[in-house]
């Protein structure tokens, strides 16, 4: 394992930019350009913080031509994924799938802007209820016209 | 209510805390085996030798066997070699071998200097079996029970204490378990 | 000798960080100014014993003493001065003693420069400070002891690794740390006003010059960072959600927040208590960001040498600072007041949105990171979440923000006229609406995503001048009148027009590289010619190269592009003799319309060379944009309006504009 690892942080800083190498690249534009953005979404298992499309390592290369052999032979993307998450697990893909383990993650997001949304509006409306401390340097209403007025002015 | 809510922040982190807790336990690198309880891929690989029998799916029946997939640049296996030879010396259960990623002439000459414990021994030069298997790195070890199911897979080299601690229970355990049924 | 003298000089440091803790809570809850003072002092022995061992150590590595365990991993006698000084920090242990040096340097500041501070508050905060050094300080000499000896000594070091011999990669450490560790001043005022019982305007402003300095730092050294993997690393990637990089994404998120939240602190007495989390929560992700990088509990690229044993210790680090701050928090905040009222669509109503947004992002990139993590404790399940989760989830949030950010500063106090602060931006929306056609009509791939970055960025840009050219009356006054507005105008208002206008140069920048790169792998041979990006390259072939310490193949390119001058560049590939380290040296042509950027492949038998040819569009954006909100950052700084503890008497010269006066 330290093995691996002291591989892939060479591998990584050193030859990073000799990802897809020129015979990898398919003849098809359309199933290169497919294999490009699947191999994106794919993470090597050896330097587990790339995916195959940047990495140098080994093992990316073998599953980036398996990837584009399994496109020429016709499947789809989803096929393609299935095929490595069967022998790899779920860790291979870097676009975590939404499932009942991963809901949390995927609509998290949404749910903490919605419950931070709640908290701001029950905040905003419930300091507005409350009257204006006396010693807080407020402005009378005419003095607020007045304000208003200079401040366009200004602009 | 309200001072419930300013609980939440400590709640989170001490909930968190316990994770990051049981996370210094863990390897992060490693990766559990996706063919646990399947039985084991379909693979054909012609032999090391010349003129020995090559290793496939078929081989792996009808008996717990153990598959280890090793290398001749890896330095690891070449750590946990000394482990195989005592347990085919002690002819526990039948050891396979795959040599992965590597020329014939290097693996023969790996194993004549270091001694080859392994009863078959399939050549992957391709990563075509490996891929199968979801083999990512040397050395691997997988046990597999009389049905040809997968039930267990090790990362890394094999020490003495691991072998004992954890895997020689599995194979005894598989072994008694056709026994029974 | 001198080893031990720093290692001796923590310890005594350690005493130091003692006294000025108990000192400082002792003084400050009996009203002792002579403990208060005492507390200061200790502040400042602190500081002088810490850059004792800081100096020792790297006297250890400038004289390349291979007596030393930490010299021997992290150094080399071939190493050029520069890099045996940058080694310092470039481990672990090194860069544990440069964390308490910023500590004890930061605190030092606000013992020196704090004297508007009242003396309580004062000491608590340095008591604070101290208590923090002490978890670090025993963190170093239990566990990561950078003067252990090694007996015999070898005769030379390990480590000659030529990626860390690199002028960015040597300041993105330090920068990185002055934010990190800067943000321990608001934590510590945040506590100290916790214990106090009082948070007010004069907190705010007195925590606002220092969240500042940290601010501006952390921008400066995740900036770097990015700058040297796109520069360096070789396939022109510049942010990949590494799991390090989110650990300094964080903090940045969060202690932006704080930045503006605090502003509605100090004008309106509002938010106080949330202004006091957020700072408790800023360093808190600084701490937990040190857990992850260096306990092993994720894998990065980043990740120093790890040890459970000290993870452990981090771990423990973690539960008493930030359990003890957020404990804090939930006793004593509820009992603070609440503030100016405001109604909802005002300028603080806009500084809400922007916290919501902020900490939501913030969140959003907490819960992606160590969602693996606690996933697989508990149910064993083993899953990765990489870049295409951030971009999908991180995006959608920003956008609203950066729409709003137009809008935001034309908004008034308490209350504010939307309309009529939409309807000054109407010559930006025209504007914006413009290239948003143009963009979608003349861009190829991506239009529309390209049409929308680039809108958006328009649109930001826009507001900042609107609201710039509002202050200063432009259209209204003879333009006499106008530049000297403009001139006159406070240094604040001018660091956040600069810092918002970054953002929208970086925004420029980062679209056009998210979407319209171009790339060609090819197989070249002498004297072929390839076109990428408006250049027609041609290939001339390769020669070998012996470096000082490395042998290298060069592989020689001719750039051309339309009747400008020939551009000769080089691309390299390395192996270094000692070590037998591989690395790529792009060839970078840089420009404002994008660089030109060349790898060498492996060579390919016969068939030729394989050669990568990149168009990085508008790239140098990104860092002018990054570079922009730094400067923002340190202009406010010097704003000495901002750094005067009580508030400034408003004076007859002052802008009336939109920054209203201090509510006092």
């Amino acid at each position: 394992m330290k093995f691996l690892m002291i591989l892939c942080g060479t591998l990584l800083f050193a030859n990073a930019a000799i990802a897809v190498n020129p015979e990898e690249v398919l003849k098809d534009p359309a199933l290169e350009a497919r294999a490009r953005t699947l191999s994106v979404e794919i993470r090597c298992l050896v330097c587990q913080n790339q995916s195959i499309d940047d990495s140098d390592a080994d093992l990316a290369k073998d599953l980036r031509k398996l990837v584009r052999e399994r496109l020429t032979a016709g499947d789809s993307d989803e096929g393609i994924k299935k095929f490595l998450v069967a022998r790899y697990g779920k860790f291979v893909l870097l676009r975590p799938p939404v499932q009942g383990e991963t809901y949390l993650l995927w609509f998290g997001p949404l749910l903490i802007l919605l419950l931070g949304g709640i908290g701001v509006i029950v905040f905003v409306r419930r300091q507005r209820a409350k009257p204006a401390p006396a010693n807080e340097a407020g402005l009378t209403a005419d003095e607020e016209k007045r304000i208003a007025a200079l401040l366009k002015d200004n602009s | 209510m309200r001072r419930a809510l300013y609980l939440l922040p400590l709640g989170l982190f001490l909930w968190l805390a316990v994770y990051f807790a049981l996370g210094l336990t863990k390897d992060p690198r490693l990766i559990p085996s996706a063919l646990v309880d399947k039985p084991a891929p379909a693979f054909s690989l012609p032999a090391l030798y010349d003129g020995a029998p090559g290793l496939s799916e078929k081989d792996l029946t009808g008996g717990v066997v153990i598959l280890n997939v090793f290398a001749s640049w890896c330095v690891p296996c070449r750590v946990e070699h000394p482990l195989w030879m005592q347990l085919s010396k002690e002819k526990i259960l039948p050891i396979h071998g795959i040599a992965w990623k590597d020329t014939k002439s290097n693996a023969i000459n790996w194993l004549k200097q270091l001694g080859d414990p392994y009863d078959l021994i399939g050549h992957d030069p391709q990563n075509q079996a490996g891929i199968e298997w979801g083999v990512y790195g040397v050395p691997e070890t997988y046990i597999i029970d009389r049905a040809g199911r997968i039930r267990y897979k090790h990362v890394g080299p094999l020490y003495p204490e691991i072998w004992k601690n954890d895997l020689l229970p599995v194979v005894q355990r598989l072994k008694n378990e056709k026994k029974a049924s | 000798m001198i080893a031990e003298l720093g290692h001796f000089a923590l310890t005594l440091a350690l005493a130091f960080a003692l006294a000025q803790a108990a000192f400082g809570f002792a003084g400050a809850s009996k009203g002792r100014l002579d403990w208060m003072g005492a507390s200061r002092s200790a502040a400042f022995m602190q500081l002088i014993l810490i850059a004792v061992a800081f100096g020792a150590l790297t006297h250890a590595y400038v004289t390349s003493d291979f007596s030393v365990k930490n010299v021997v991993e992290n150094s080399n006698s071939l190493k050029p001065l520069i890099y045996k000084i940058s080694g310092v920090w470039g481990n672990h242990e090194g860069s544990m003693v440069l964390w308490v040096l910023v500590l004890a340097l930061l605190g030092s500041a606000v013992a020196l420069f704090g004297s508007n501070l009242p003396p309580s508050l004062r000491s608590r905060v340095l008591a604070v400070q101290a208590l923090i050094g002490i978890g670090f300080l025993l963190f170093i000499l239990l566990t990561s002891n950078p003067f252990e000896r090694v007996f015999p000594a070898p005769a030379d070091g390990r480590d000659l690794n030529p990626l860390l011999q690199d002028p960015g990669l040597a300041i993105h450490p330090p920068m990185l740390y002055v934010g990190y560790v800067g943000f321990s001043i608001a934590f510590s005022f945040a506590i100290a006003a916790l214990i106090e019982g009082k948070v007010d305007a004069a907190w705010a402003r007195w925590v606002r010059p220092w969240t500042l300095l940290a601010w501006s730092f952390l921008t400066g050294g995740i900036a770097l960072g990015s700058w040297w993997a796109y520069y360096e690393l070789g396939w022109g990637g510049w942010w990949y959600w590494d799991p390090v990089e989110n650990a300094s994404f964080m903090p940045w998120l969060v202690g932006t927040a704080l930045l503006h939240s605090s502003i509605v602190v100090e004008k309106r007495d509002s938010l106080k208590s949330w202004t006091v989390l957020l700072a408790i929560l800023t360093f808190s992700l600084s701490l937990i960001g040190t857990f992850l990088v260096r306990s092993g509990v994720l894998t990065s690229v980043h990740a120093f040498a790890t040890d459970p044993d000290r993870g452990v210790f981090i771990l423990g680090l973690l539960c008493i600072a930030i359990g003890g701050g957020l404990a804090l928090y939930a006793w004593r905040a509820p009992k603070m007041g609440g503030g100016g009222m405001f109604q909802p669509i005002s300028r603080e109503g806009a500084l809400l949105l922007n916290n919501l947004l902020l900490t939501t992002a913030a969140a959003t990139v907490f819960l992606g990171t160590l969602y693996p993590l606690v996933l697989e404790a508990i149910n064993g399940s083993k899953i990765s979440v990489g870049p295409p989760y951030f971009n999908a989830t991180f995006v959608p949030l920003m956008a609203p923000l950066v729409a709003a950010l137009a809008v935001g500063p034309l908004l008034g106090w308490k209350r504010a006229d939307l309309a009529g602060a939409l309807g000054r931006l109407k010559a930006t929306a025209g504007a914006t609406i413009a290239i948003f056609v143009i963009v979608l009509w003349a861009a190829g791939e991506n239009a529309v995503w390209g049409a929308l970055g680039i809108g958006i960025a328009v649109w930001l840009a826009g507001g900042v001048l609107t609201e710039l050219a509002g202050r200063v009356g432009l259209g209204k006054h003879p333009l006499g009148e106008v530049g000297r507005r403009l001139i006159g105008l406070p240094r604040s208002a001018w660091g956040m027009s600069f810092a918002h206008f970054g953002l929208a140069i970086f925004i420029l920048g980062a679209t056009a590289m998210s979407l319209w790169q171009e790339e060609k792998i090819l197989v070249m041979k002498s004297g072929q010619t390839a076109e990428v990006g408006g250049y027609d390259v041609t290939f001339n072939g390769v020669q070998d190269k012996r470096g000082p310490n490395y042998v290298a193949l060069r592989g020689l390119f001719l750039a051309k592009r339309g009747d400008s001058t020939p551009l000769n560049l080089i691309a390299e590939k390395r192996r270094y003799v000692v070590g037998g380290q591989e690395t790529t040296e792009a060839a970078i042509h840089n420009s404002w319309r994008g660089d030109l950027y060349i790898v060498m492949g492996g060579a390919n038998e016969d068939a030729g060379q394989t050669v990568r040819l990149y168009f990085m569009p508008l790239v140098n954006w990104i860092w002018l944009g990054t570079l922009v909100m730094v400067l923002g950052g340190f202009i406010s700084l010097s704003d000495r309006r901002l750094r005067v503890g009580a508030p400034a008497r408003k004076s007859t010269s002052d802008q009336r504009g939109a920054e209203a006066a201090p509510a006092e």
